[in-house]
């Protein structure tokens, strides 16, 4: 990015996230921000990477030069496979998603409503959409995290009360990693858990479209360094 | 079985007898396993009023410059509805030919979730008419469809989508139609294989004599492969490039 968001990198972003992996989970991350978590250094944890294309079990983006060809991940990067990784078709791969195997997806959103709704296949105003496979791997993944900038670039509010653009599943989101902080989707509403670097709960409060719930003392995000 | 009947010599004589109104699915997925040799073909036979089943309608960085896919077709006027699980670009930066004809009303373009999209292929593959998935659930998709409640929980019906041909593409091929498919190549294609009536490959490798794939490692059966044809090197055939260096 050239002009960098207040608060967390994308990189921060991810990596909070992925320092709430469980060991052994087996993890599906959409394309664009969420990709970068696979870069957290996971220590002795076991995490399976699980591509929507049928691949399991895939590892770092592969060094220029040294690209597989006939080896992608969802969002068409070629990556590297891990010893004991393993290929299955499409059919095989939604199987696996559709039959709860997947721990946690981390997707982007356009919007995530404070009911645990989000919005990420249709842009506003826009004739049909991009759904891939975010309507299965919302509708089944065991947790749904969403990784997003806090705010659009002309200052709207993307954590909502209700999603104003069309929904890609209802009351599914988790946790949400934005710039500003690490939030959760609680019977309540909307929680800050964790708050970044240089930023006050009121400048949250002004770019979050929904009532926000803010407990005393609110800890930082936590970091790699710190985990 | 008359294994040789099903090597043919060229892309063009494996697709001449597509009739206009025929449904194809096109495999592939970001490129690896897209047949692009064989969206030429049927760019240059010329059927019309097709139903294109594909992922998406473009290919992807490691996509040739000029190299055919499902925009070609589109441009062309054979395309009269598409099937696929992206029907706009992903990026406000990002151009499809799919977009400008679905504005005028001159393609039907049917949007549906990926693994959705897969399993309707393998149900018409394996003889079921129809399923429930909770995929799409309280979205704008399922407006008005049928959902059925099991256990506490919603679900969407959904149809078989049998196809009339499947166009993919395979690392190897032995003269009965067994293929194998190499790292994520394999993707939508076998599947698509499964949900056809006739399906076409064209394959990377030299097609091997029968026998030469030991049967444990077939990834699909020659009795869903009908056609199969080996693609020439560049620049007859038609070979995804290495992405270029950022």
């Amino acid at each position: 990015m050239s002009e960098r968001a207040k608060g967390l990198s994308r990189q921060q972003m991810c990596d909070r996230l992925a320092m709430e992996f469980g060991d052994g989970w087996i993890v599906n991350l959409g394309i664009g921000i969420p990709t970068l978590c696979s870069n957290f250094d996971f220590g002795d944890k076991e995490i399976i990477f699980h591509s929507e294309n049928g691949v399991i079990g895939y590892g770092p983006l592969a060094a220029a030069g040294k690209e597989d060809l006939h080896l992608v991940n969802a969002g068409g990067q070629h990556v590297t496979l891990r010893p004991g990784a393993a290929i299955v078709h499409h059919a095989d791969s939604f199987a696996i998603i559709r039959s709860g195997r997947i721990d946690v997806t981390v997707l982007g959103a356009y919007e995530v409503a404070e009911n645990g709704d989000f919005a990420n296949w249709k842009m506003a105003g826009q004739q049909g959409g991009g759904i891939g496979g975010a309507m299965d791997l919302a509708a089944c993944a065991r947790h749904v995290f969403v990784a997003m900038e806090h705010h659009t670039r002309s200052g709207a509010p993307r954590l909502v009360e209700r999603c104003t653009i069309p929904a890609t599943a209802r009351g599914v989101v988790d946790l949400v990693i934005t710039n500003f902080g690490l939030f959760a989707i609680t019977p309540r509403g909307l929680e800050l858990k964790e708050i970044a670097p240089g930023v006050t709960v009121d400048e949250i409060s002004a770019a979050t479209g929904c009532n926000l719930i803010v407990p005393a003392p609110i800890p930082p995000v936590r970091t790699r360094s710190g985990a | 079985m008359s294994a040789r009947s099903k090597i043919y010599p060229s892309f063009a004589e494996a697709v001449r007898d597509i009739p206009d109104g025929a449904t194809i699915g096109f495999g592939g997925f970001a490129v690896v396993g897209m047949p692009i040799n064989l969206y030429g073909a049927v760019a240059a036979q010329g059927a019309k009023d097709l139903t294109c089943v594909s992922n998406s309608t473009r290919g992807g960085a490691t996509l040739p410059p000029g190299a055919p896919d499902m925009g070609q077709m589109i441009q062309n006027g054979q395309v009269t509805k598409v099937i696929c699980a992206f029907t706009a670009p992903t990026r406000a930066s990002q151009q499809l030919i799919l977009s400008e004809y679905v504005a005028k009303g001159l393609i039907e373009a049917e949007l549906v979730p990926q693994g959705t999209l897969a399993e309707r292929m393998r149900a018409a593959g394996a003889g079921i008419p129809a399923f429930y998935t909770p995929a799409a659930v309280g979205t704008e998709l399922a407006e008005g469809r049928e959902t059925r409640v099991f256990k506490g929980r919603e679900y969407l019906l959904e149809h078989a989508l049998p196809l009339d041909y499947a166009m993919i593409r395979a690392y190897q091929a032995d003269a009965a139609g067994n293929l194998r498919f190499r790292r994520s190549q394999r993707n939508f294609n076998p599947v698509m294989a499964t949900a056809a009536r006739i399906t076409i490959v064209e394959v990377e490798e030299e097609i091997l004599p029968v026998g030469a794939i030991d049967p444990d490692d077939v990834h699909a059966a020659g009795i869903f492969v009908h056609r199969i044809v080996k693609i020439p090197p560049p620049p007859e055939g038609w070979w995804p490039q290495p992405p270029a260096s950022a």
